[in-house]
């Protein structure tokens, strides 16, 4: 028999998945995955500000990763400075700024690494409604988004142009992102959350020909990864978020497999 | 033009400056229902950006613009599909509107890519791609057409076909076209209005008057003035693939 604390672990994981498939296409589409990446370590200096003022730490992460990214925006319009390098400076800054206070905050105890990779098995109830409710909200509103924010995906010019309204598909998508770090921050940790999000939509692209087909299969990628990777650490007595994450990517390298072969038979 | 159409689209002395540099200033038109307004210049001489100030892609522009419909189809002059994007033809074809497969085959069948319609958007040829840019933009049955170099890389007689399907969507259903073309044969044979634009508009009036003006010869040159000479004759035969004659 299963133990409490791992169905616990596996719901947890099952949901995250199912979010992190769809958005996870999306992110890949618009080439945002670096963005994703400055998100979640923005999310560790959310976390202190959670401790650091006793706020809900979903609430506080989500808040930071917005702030985080109106301060892109701002940046991108006081410089040219190409968007990877303002990426990358948000991402470590804001990480250095989140240790630093960290440092400050020497009355409670802190545990970073729980924080970087996640802590899966020590999932609660209450976290578990976080991670279903909040995921629930996420793809309802990503159903309802779907069209426009796939039309302004495509192309901008096209999407305003035939009254799709781009902009404002493109600040809710981001919302999204910032809702899906927020909610899965203690699940999978920083590290991994990015990790999540590129792998198993980068195995679909693989192996898929249009764009429903992918976020499918990127959504039942992230699924087997989730089993594969938790039961193994399990079996193996390996760190969960990793294992995880180890899994994501041997699904990744067999689906490059399957396109070589594919590929030669077409030819 | 004594048209008593509806009018669908007002430009009103507008223009776009980027960096304090102007791109295009000052540009007046009208796009009235059935009527076909083409925009000629020569390159970097604002045409693109003048249809992209009366689609309101931009946001902070000078002057005024106003639609009169929301039904409106854009066949832009650049359009790159990521290789991370599956995407077949199909699903492209309904990406901002939805559409029934008989909708989608028609608009296909039209543009002469119907056999492509499962292919992948990458898979495409240039030419393809833009017969397939021009059936998404008339199958949602637009009121307004704003087409950017719509034939690029089309083979020739596939051109000269697309030209005349064109011409016969405002004739029939009775959209309103903004044409931007670098073939000025199409331009001066097929269109009621023509503006000619560097940076402003230079000269502007129905395709006879606006040859006759020196400013367009100053512009395309003299050969370009004969153009009209050339097509005020009218066809009234087409050939088949195998060059036998079709009486019209």
């Amino acid at each position: 028999m299963l133990d409490d604390f791992f169905i616990r672990a596996l719901l947890a994981g099952i949901g995250i998945a199912l979010i992190t498939g769809p958005i996870g296409c999306f992110v890949i589409w618009r080439r945002l995955s670096f963005f994703a990446g400055t998100l979640a370590h923005s999310a560790l200096l959310g976390v202190t500000m959670a401790l650091v003022f006793e706020l809900n730490i979903a609430l506080s992460v989500f808040l930071i990763s917005a702030v985080i990214s109106i301060f892109l925006l701002q940046l991108q319009t006081k410089t040219n400075l190409p968007n990877d390098a303002l990426l990358g400076l948000l991402a470590h800054s804001s990480l250095a700024i989140g240790l630093v206070i960290i440092g400050f905050l020497t009355t409670i105890r802190f545990d970073v690494m729980g924080l970087l990779f996640g802590d899966i098995l020590a999932v609660s109830q209450s976290d578990l409604l976080v991670i279903w409710g909040g995921g629930v909200f996420i793809l309802i509103i990503l159903k309802i988004i779907w069209k426009p924010l796939f039309a302004s995906t495509i192309n901008y010019d096209l999407a305003k142009a035939e009254g799709m309204n781009p902009d404002r598909y493109n600040a809710i998508f981001t919302i999204l992102m910032a809702a899906i770090i927020a909610i899965s921050i203690k699940i999978v940790g920083l590290l991994l959350i990015t990790g999540m999000l590129i792998i198993p939509a980068a195995l679909a692209r693989n192996i898929s020909s249009n764009p429903i087909q992918m976020a499918l299969l990127s959504t039942i990628g992230g699924l087997l990864s989730i089993l594969i990777g938790l039961f193994s650490s399990l079996e193996f007595n390996t760190a969960s978020g990793p294992s995880i994450i180890t899994a994501a990517l041997l699904l990744f390298l067999i689906s490059l497999i399957k396109t070589k072969k594919f590929s030669e038979l077409k030819k | 033009m004594e048209n008593k159409n509806k009018v669908l689209l007002k430009v009103e002395n507008a223009g776009i400056s980027l960096n304090d540099k102007s791109l295009v200033k000052g540009v007046s038109f009208e796009v009235k229902q059935g009527e076909i307004v083409t925009l000629i210049g020569p390159n970097g001489s604002g045409k693109s950006t003048t249809a992209k100030i009366a689609l309101g892609i931009y946001k902070k522009i000078d002057g005024k613009v106003k639609t009169y419909t929301n039904k409106i189809g854009y066949v832009p002059q650049k359009i790159s599909i990521d290789w991370t994007l599956p995407i077949r033809v199909s699903d492209f074809m309904t990406l901002t509107e939805e559409l029934n497969q008989d909708q989608i085959n028609i608009a296909l069948n039209l543009t002469g890519v119907e056999h492509l319609k499962n292919k992948s958007l990458s898979n495409l040829s240039g030419g393809e791609f833009q017969r397939v840019l021009i059936a998404r933009a008339i199958s949602k049955q637009p009121e307004l057409l704003v087409l950017d170099e719509p034939v690029q890389g089309v083979d020739f007689k596939g051109e000269i076909a697309l030209y005349e399907l064109i011409k016969k969507i405002s004739d029939k259903m009775k959209c309103g076209i903004l044409l931007i073309s670098h073939d000025l044969h199409v331009v001066m044979s097929a269109t009621d209005y023509v503006l000619c634009l560097n940076g402003h508009v230079c000269c502007s009036g129905t395709p006879h008057n606006v040859v006759k003006d020196s400013k367009y010869r100053e512009l395309f040159g003299d050969r370009a003035s004969n153009i009209l000479s050339l097509y005020e004759h009218k066809h009234d035969h087409t050939h088949s693939q195998d060059g036998t004659i079709d009486q019209k």
